[in-house]
């Protein structure tokens, strides 16, 4: 099992490893490592990895960054990807970096650190909220996460407090073949309120691998605005799992917004509590050899929970997308109203895309619906543009960047849909679509 | 401005015009009446430059050049517009997005610098005007959630937003009322100028009220059997079309 090179490398850090101190904690990561020494990186023989596979990153053997030997960064690139009028907290190949980041004006209610940072200070907070979304999830990804954890960031949001301003986190990757390997926290008490954007970056032409989990816990009518931009660079590896825990009437509104790396992986699981209201909004673009995977799963758990899920895809070249969309409605989840969408759309022969939707009823009052479609560019609408005096090549990018850019305008946050906006012009270089039209 | 000459075409293996000729002059108006199925439609969609019709043998000169060599956005550039029976809805990008797109393809093929940003808008809202269009619809995404008399009278303000020669429309009575049917007409009226040329692709007589025609040419069975003034179509309204497969059969 190669996963052995993996673990000799890592085990050898244990004593640097964040909370090393903390009994409870080197159990938990004892646990996890002896876990994933049996299983490895997930394997497409696992049904849920069937369209991934990830065996090349066991012979790439990514090393641990370490903090000791911190990077060289240019500021005026990682300034460009931070969004106007938020917090901040960066986190460069797997470690936070607080002059980097920005979190002035916080409340002091609010914390909002790096994970190492608040295992020394707040280790009870970490020992209740760490792995508890945890608890129906097992790969190969996971437990190395949780075995060999460097940082992540820590946020924790007491009671009824609404936040002023969103907090950014910024993965940012600066280091040829390394691996960040991060685990965040979130948790917003009752009542609380906040809009948390997560970007990953990586400087541009270097191969690496990140592995983020992000956990998320949602207190009684809670709500969070969560969005997930993934530009890494091109030849980067991105394993992003966001695991989200709702409790009753909390409200939990997310877009995915997957661009980068060259293979991506998003999974995004949520359990609802009774009466919780989750909303996932995704978008995956991909071109040349690009292969990106989205893999969501939705346990309505509890009575009277509604769940509404938008996935689109646009892939091009031999780009490959995958998505798996699996919502289970327990026996006990009664009144469930849950539906999911997703469409797809191929700009060339050799493009593909695998679709699953996968619905679980196990409660007889439920009203769910679901909707899977792949398709080319429609010729109607193609010729209706042409007949216009519009070229053939700039009808086919106008009807392909509406078709992603429907998905954008859902985006409330202002600042990260005019980005977000930008990402999807430059993909499509030469286009004819002019940002100042828009 | 437009020579038709014994057209003949072909959708898949089924022969759908059968020798059409027709000639229209610099600011005629002529309309095209039919039964369904008489190859009215393909007509208008040959000559915008639609895939899927196969011309086997006629010319079509336009403007002294050869319109069928042309794709379809040289023909729009050119001056040929199709106003849509089915204008397509294109969720996504908006009225005014595409408006901007399509007029600086059209200037910039007829040597015109690109309109700027206060102009363009002053020109549109203007234009927007003339098809009694609420501004806001500029803003909307191509007729989507439009309803009928909405997205043909969207047909009008891109028509008049591109300024063509030849303007086809394609049944664009088709579902309409009576106040969409007066404004659709109005905004063609306003149109109509000594270089600007009509083809009214109709089912029914009663655009004709609106927009006075020039000739009036009867297409049956993928050819024109019949041609004539004004008065051609009111007594086809009276007569029906009954009375063309009549004159058709006694002619045969």
């Amino acid at each position: 099992m190669s996963a052995t090179s993996y673990i000799e490398r890592y085990q050898s850090l244990a004593d640097k490893l964040p909370g090393h101190n903390l009994p409870w904690l080197n159990a938990v990561r004892q646990l996890a490592s002896g876990s994933f020494e049996a299983t490895g990186f997930p394997s497409p023989r696992e049904e849920e990895w069937k369209y991934t596979n990830v065996t090349a990153l066991e012979k790439k053997l990514f090393a641990p960054s370490s903090i000791s030997t911190p990077s060289t960064i240019d500021k005026k690139w990682l300034e460009t990807h931070k969004l106007a009028d938020t917090w901040s907290l960066v986190l460069v190949d797997g470690y936070f970096n607080p002059e980097l980041s920005d979190l002035v004006g916080l409340t002091e209610k609010v914390i909002v650190t790096g994970i190492a940072e608040a295992l020394q200070s707040y280790p009870d907070r970490v020992k209740a909220l760490l792995g508890t979304t945890l608890e129906k999830e097992s790969h190969g990804f996971l437990a190395f996460n949780t075995a060999y954890f460097s940082d992540g960031a820590f946020i924790d949001i007491p009671d009824g407090i609404i936040l002023a301003k969103p907090i950014q986190i910024l993965y940012v990757s600066t280091r040829n073949e390394a691996l960040s390997n991060t685990r965040s926290l979130i948790s917003l008490s009752s009542n609380a309120n906040g809009k948390i954007i997560e970007t990953f970056i990586g400087q541009p032409n270097i191969s690496y691998l990140t592995a983020a989990v992000t956990e998320i816990q949602l207190g009684e009518n809670a709500g969070l605005d969560h969005y997930k931009l993934q530009v890494e660079s091109d030849k980067a590896y991105h394993f992003g799992g966001v695991y989200v825990k709702q409790e009753k009437t909390s409200r939990f509104n997310q877009h995915n917004l997957s661009f980068g790396g060259l293979l991506a992986r998003n999974e995004i699981h949520v359990e609802l509590a009774k009466a919780a209201e989750c909303e996932m909004n995704g978008l995956f673009l991909a071109k040349n050899r690009q292969h990106v995977d989205n893999h969501t799963l939705i346990h309505h758990v509890e009575p009277h929970g509604i769940s509404r899920e938008t996935y689109r895809g646009v892939l091009a070249d031999r780009a490959r997308g995958v998505f798996q969309g699996r919502i289970v409605v327990h026996p006990q989840a009664q009144k469930t109203s849950a539906e999911m969408n997703n469409r797809n759309l191929l700009l060339s022969e050799d493009a593909e895309i695998d679709a699953k939707p996968q619905l679980e009823i196990l409660a007889d009052d439920v009203k769910c619906s679901h909707g899977v479609a792949v398709g080319q560019l429609d010729s109607e609408s193609i010729f209706y543009l042409v007949s216009r005096g519009v070229d053939r090549e700039t009808a086919r990018n106008m009807l392909t960047f509406a078709f992603a850019n429907e998905m954008v305008e859902k985006i409330v946050l202002e600042s990260l849909r005019g980005r977000v906006q930008e990402h999807l012009l430059n993909l499509f270089p030469q286009t004819g679509i002019r940002r100042d039209w828009l | 401005m437009l020579k038709i000459e014994n057209l003949h075409v072909r959708v898949e293996d089924k022969p759908i015009l059968k020798g059409i000729s027709l000639h229209i002059k610099p600011g005629e108006v002529h309309a095209i009446m039919g039964p369904n199925g008489s190859g009215k439609s393909t007509l208008s969609h040959v000559l915008a430059g639609r895939d899927g019709y196969e011309v086997t043998s006629g010319t079509v000169i336009y403007k002294g050049k050869n319109l069928l060599d042309m794709p379809p956005e040289e023909r729009a550039r050119e001056g040929v517009f199709l106003a849509f029976q089915y204008p397509v809805e294109i969720p996504g990008v908006s009225n005014v997005y595409l408006l901007k797109a399509a007029l600086n393809a059209v200037r910039k093929h007829r040597g015109l610098p690109e309109l700027d940003a206060f102009d363009f808008l002053q020109m549109i809202k203007a234009k927007t005007k003339l098809v009694e269009m609420d501004e806001k619809f500029l803003y909307r995404a191509v007729n989507e959630g439009f309803s009928g008399g909405e997205k043909k009278r969207n047909e009008i303000l891109q028509m008049a937003v591109l300024e063509p020669s030849l303007c086809i429309l394609d049944e664009t009575d088709s579902g309409l009322d009576i106040d969409a049917l007066k404004i659709v007409s109005d905004g063609v009226n306003s149109l109509r100028s000594a270089d600007r040329s009509f083809i009214l692709v109709t089912h029914y007589q009663r655009l004709l009220d609106y927009i006075k025609p020039d000739q009036v040419h009867v297409l049956a069975q993928g050819r024109i059997v019949k041609t004539g003034d004004a008065s051609l179509a009111l007594e086809l309204e009276e007569r029906g079309y009954g009375w063309i497969d009549q004159t058709m059969g006694e002619a045969a």
